[in-house]
């Protein structure tokens, strides 16, 4: 049964990543050991495959580093909620394939610790009998995430999702 | 494209007519478009990261390696073997690919691409740096994005974009003397908070007598409002240096969701006190705060005119003892400026330390990291705990002319109300 880790407002990738555990300053095999390194230390060495990552306002402010959520990815978080997201790495998560729910209620409804069940496929988090609903991302994204990724949808059909058969010439500057 | 193109552009921003051009149909704030771009700039640190994208999991194509541009700065020159063997990876694979490299101590990548001319009005730039918004400084539509989305866009050429919509900062009145485009951009910052342009774009209206060095710090701070791009319109020294679009002007009847209006007179000098940069506060609440390193330098203020504001203040004078000055010019170029002008001779009689232009310690990983309960003033953009190196180190970010006069007295300093002469 996956954990809850409640990591509350305005969580900044230097907190999920500190720029000096990157993987080109420790290795590629040894990054995502820091994740949450300065602020919850036992974070990477306590974290089990499918746990949940809960914030409130702003999750991912800062950096663009890719390899923050990829840190999360490697120690297989199975999905992070938030009430708000910063743009930049919220199209890193979904990019790794890491899947990411805003919401209103549901960041403020679970406590750090919780033990609960997480059904991706119907956006439900289940904590004994209560039952919390994830809205589903947009079209355009459910688009991209039924090929896996936007990059797999790139590869599949040469084009990005809502491009279509009208595909815009790609026009230059002249 | 010829001017017939052109798709209706009334009551449009900044952001929507560049992207309405951009994807030759008229664009609101909402849709998404997938446009070209002009250039897509990868960073030393992201590099290994774009190269297996690219290599792995889109074919090995590279479309248009000219619009492609990598730049070792991040850790510049590289401070171990994994940081070197990726710089090396990534020197060959430009080479194989013709993909543009400007290598170490050329400078930082905002500023590289700036003075090479890489960068113009009404264009759209895909950075893998979240500081990518500088380019706004002459209306250029720069954001940041990660390693996958970098891949992506340097193998298709294109990038997929949500139109933002966009936030007006209305700068009014006259900037008193000791306040910089630093305050006025940290000011913003707390106005907004680090969330209240989260997605946007940020005008800044009535920035005509900001130069171009101005605009930059402007754009660049725009993304710790969570900003998507900071676009300042072109007038003053964008138009004499850079060819302008005639489309790319502020329409009086665009629709944005927020005006923020700032009255420049009203303005002091400011610090982001720790952890956050939306932590602004007025200095003068922070006279006591004993300083162990000021660090001048970064995209945001690095430049040649802040360094000449640094060296005005501290000529004929000594860093304070227990106080260490660290300079970090933006560029060769400004390296090179400020040696012929004599800012160098200056800085360097006043006991600063110089280091290789590139971004220095402003991420942490060398060239004067922090200590555990050490204290840096920094002309940086971000003072996240641990940014610096120990998460016990506490960073203040501010001016050039503050850490200069922080240099000088080793306490958080004001600029005095007249402007200093030695």
């Amino acid at each position: 049964m996956p954990r809850v880790w409640q990591f509350g407002d305005s969580i900044n990738t230097d907190d999920i990543l500190p720029g000096k555990y990157a993987p080109f300053m420790v290795g590629e095999d040894e990054f995502h050991r820091y994740a949450f390194a300065h602020l919850r230390p036992e974070f990477a060495a306590e974290v089990r495959p499918g746990d949940l990552l809960v914030g409130g306002r702003n999750w991912g402010l800062g950096s663009s580093r890719e390899y923050a959520p990829q840190a999360l990815k490697t120690l297989q978080v199975g999905a992070v909620i938030a009430e708000s997201f910063a743009r930049i790495h919220f199209r890193n998560l979904l990019n790794l394939g890491i899947p990411a729910f805003t919401s209103e209620t549901v960041p403020d409804a679970l406590r750090d610790g919780d033990t609960v069940s997480f059904d991706l496929a119907a956006g439900t988090i289940a904590r004994g009998d209560e039952v919390f609903g994830l809205e589903p991302p947009p079209a355009f994204l459910q688009e991209a995430l039924k090929e896996g990724s936007i990059l797999a949808f790139y590869q599949k059909y040469g084009r990005f999702p809502g491009e279509g058969a009208k595909r815009a010439p790609n026009r230059q500057p002249s | 494209m010829t001017p017939t193109s052109l798709p209706d552009l009334r009551g449009l921003t900044l952001a929507e007519r560049i992207l309405s051009v951009r994807s030759g149909s008229r664009v609101r704030a909402g849709e998404l478009v997938v446009v070209s771009v002009d250039q897509v700039m990868v960073v030393d640190s992201v590099a290994p990261s774009v190269i297996a994208r690219i290599e792995n999991d889109l074919g090995g194509r590279v479309r248009n390696p000219e619009r492609v541009t990598f730049v070792l700065d991040h850790v510049a020159p590289a401070a171990n073997v994994e940081v070197a063997t990726a710089q090396a990876d990534a020197r060959r694979y430009a080479r194989e690919r013709g993909i543009r490299i400007f290598d170490v101590g050329r400078g930082i990548c905002h500023q590289v691409l700036m003075e090479e001319g890489l960068i113009q009005p009404g264009g759209v730039v895909l950075g893998s740096d979240s500081h990518s918004t500088t380019y706004g400084a002459v209306s250029c539509f720069g954001t940041g994005m990660g390693a996958t989305d970098v891949a992506l866009s340097a193998a298709s050429g294109r990038t997929w974009l949500k139109v933002p919509e966009t936030v007006v900062v209305k700068l009014t009145g006259e900037r008193p003397v000791g306040v910089s485009a630093k305050d006025v951009a940290l000011t913003v910052v707390r106005e907004l908070t680090a969330e209240g342009a989260t997605y946007s774009s940020l005008e800044f209206h009535g920035a005509e007598d900001f130069t171009l060095s101005e605009r930059m710090t402007l754009a660049n701070l725009a993304v710790e409002a969570g900003a998507k791009v900071g676009l300042v319109p072109p007038s003053g020294e964008v138009l004499e240096g850079f060819s302008v679009p005639e489309w790319l002007v502020v329409d009086p009847d665009a629709a944005y969701v927020r005006v923020l209006e700032l009255n420049l007179g009203a303005l002091t000098p400011v610090v982001a006190a720790p952890s956050s940069v939306d932590n602004v506060h007025p200095l003068s609440g922070f006279s006591g705060v004993r300083v162990d390193q000021v660090f001048v330098g970064t995209c945001t203020n690095g430049r040649l005119d802040d360094l000449h504001t640094v060296a005005d203040i501290l000529r004929g004078q000594r860093v304070a003892d227990g106080t260490r000055l660290l300079v970090i010019p933006a560029s060769s170029r400004v390296l090179q400026d400020a040696a012929a002008d004599g800012t160098l001779t200056t800085l360097l009689a006043a006991g600063a330390v110089f280091g290789t232009p590139g971004c220095g310690p402003c991420m942490g990983r060398h060239m004067g990291v922090l200590a555990p309960s050490e204290v840096c003033v920094s002309t940086s953009n971000r003072n996240f705990v641990g940014r610096m190196g120990s998460s016990e180190a506490q960073i203040f970010l501010a001016s050039p002319a503050v850490a200069a006069l922080t240099a000088l007295t080793g306490f958080l300093a004001a600029p005095q109300p007249e402007p200093v002469v030695a």
